[in-house]
């Protein structure tokens, strides 16, 4: 397993990321730290995805000479996915913080925890 | 080029570390945007330039930039908070909670009673407890299964992994003939696969909806001008010399970006995303009165419905043509020209257009609450 995972350095990185954000998102209490959390994750995959595109010794998918070869170009197809991608992780996480900021207003306080009890206060259930 | 690639891996953990376990918000702020540089240099080396620039425009840049605009924000409303009002609610329920305790001798206490005492003393340090570890363990379980599968994948940069098949040769080969663009990728987003690209427009649509109506203040005017004095900038005057010479570089070179995406790596997300910086600059040094000059709240409703329909319509056409083999008149023009590649060009303005508008509108209503 060990030698799999060395030959494979990119995914595995893309994995530790990817549960290094899991962890921040699900221990850590303040909601900017898991907005932060969620980025990383989303990032770890987005790495996974753009390596499974990449062929060793092939250039850029852009086209330099006329008569096309096929064996010139990386797989350009991850890139489309991982393009797509970015552009709706910065969508939710400008979501996110307006949530943020209007929780912070109706509360004031950024901790999770706290916010849940005062919801639970105001609704009587206490 | 393996050990700078190494180099570069360990330092993304590092600095994902770093982030999940520093204290202060503004610290890990900064760390997340040192490692969305490295990574958009860590696309570089893996050969897809689309990519470098976008996550170096977005991930470094908007992303960033409303993550510190957030905290600003929340830093202004804490000195807006009237901290009285909380004091007298705290006092209220405190007084209710002492009549209900009442007062016996721990050997008088029946086993029941002491079960229910030892309960509420201890049952949310040791929930909080039970939920850490479970979740430290959880996480870790997922990694492990995760890590295993990825020790059995075809191995990295192999060109007969069973990603590579026809449907990449397909792509290389015949997108210069098909859609006329030099830039594989833009070709296949824009052209074989335009309805990816328009849902993700619509994605950024919604989203710029949602932000509009959670946080925008149509206040009356007497409120408006007590918290426009805590919200204008002072105008400061080296920040103001600096935009003026940076804002048209920045603008011109997202506009090249926009228009060059069919030839060279770019294209509509990147250059609007550099657009909208250059944008987010000016309204910095000048101040919201300006920008209101030539960018009111119509103008934004207005571009961006229009960039939208345009984006439909004319791929509609696209597809009403292909669908029903009837030849379609638009030009493809020969490869390596500007004015080539059919209806990528357009597509790419359209969506360059709807990028730079929600990225300076949602700047604009974290820090003042309207457009």
């Amino acid at each position: 397993m060990l030698k799999g995972l060395l030959t494979n350095y990119y995914e595995t990185t893309a994995m530790i990321i990817f549960g290094i954000g899991f962890v921040t998102l699900l221990l850590n209490r303040n909601i900017i730290k898991k907005i932060i959390g969620f980025n990383f994750m989303d990032t770890g995959i987005f790495l996974f995805l753009a390596a499974k595109g990449y062929i060793t010794g092939r250039i850029a998918p852009i086209v330099v000479s006329t008569p096309i070869e096929f064996e010139t170009y990386i797989n350009p197809i991850p890139s489309g996915l991982v393009l797509t991608g970015i552009v709706v992780s910065v969508s939710i996480s400008a979501f996110f913080c307006a949530l943020a900021v209007r929780l912070y207003r109706a509360y004031g306080t950024l901790d999770l925890e706290e916010i849940v009890t005062k919801m639970e206060k105001d609704q009587g259930v206490y | 080029m393996q050990t700078f690639e190494l180099i570069l891996l360990s330092f993304l953990i590092i600095c994902a570390l770093a982030v999940s376990l520093s204290r202060n918000l503004l610290v890990s702020l900064i760390i997340f945007m040192s490692y969305s540089l490295v990574m958009s240099i860590l696309w570089i080396v893996l050969q897809s330039p689309d990519l470098a620039i976008t996550e170096a425009a977005v991930g470094a840049g908007v992303t960033s930039i409303i993550f510190f605009v957030t905290l600003y924000k929340i830093k202004g409303l804490r000195e807006f908070n009237s901290a009285p009002q909380e004091a007298i609610e705290e006092e209220t329920t405190e007084v209710v909670e002492e009549t209900v305790v009442t007062t016996k001798k721990h050997h008088e206490k029946t086993i029941n009673e002491r079960l229910q005492e030892w309960i509420a003393k201890y049952e949310m340090p040791l929930y909080k407890r039970f939920y850490n570890v479970m979740a430290v363990v959880l996480s870790t379980v997922i990694i492990l299964c995760m890590l295993l599968t990825v020790s059995e994948l075809p191995s990295y940069g192999d060109p007969s992994n069973p990603a590579n098949n026809e449907v990449s040769e397909k792509y290389i080969m015949d997108t210069m003939e098909d859609t006329g663009a030099v830039n594989i990728v833009a070709g296949m987003i824009l052209d074989y696969r335009a309805f990816d690209t328009f849902g993700e427009s619509t994605v950024l649509f919604v989203a710029a909806g949602t932000v509009i109506i959670l946080l925008r203040n149509d206040r009356k005017k007497k409120e408006k001008e007590e918290n426009d004095r805590m919200y204008e900038p002072k105008p400061d005057i080296i920040l103001q010399n600096i935009a003026k010479l940076l804002v048209p570089v920045a603008l011109m070179f997202g506009i090249y970006v926009v228009l060059n995406g069919h030839l060279s790596p770019g294209g509509g997300f990147s250059g609007g995303a550099i657009m909208g910086a250059a944008l987010i600059l000016y309204y910095n040094a000048f101040g919201a009165e300006n920008c209101k000059k030539f960018f009111t709240y119509r103008t934004f409703n207005t571009i961006i419905v229009c960039a939208l329909s345009f984006y439909a319509v004319a791929k509609s056409y696209s597809f009403y043509t292909g669908a029903n083999h009837i030849h379609s008149i638009i030009p493809k023009g020969t490869p390596g020209n500007i004015l080539s590649s059919g209806l990528i060009l357009p597509l790419n303005i359209a969506v360059g257009v709807i990028v730079m508008c929600t990225m300076f509108g949602f700047y604009s209503l974290f820090h003042k609450e309207e457009i």
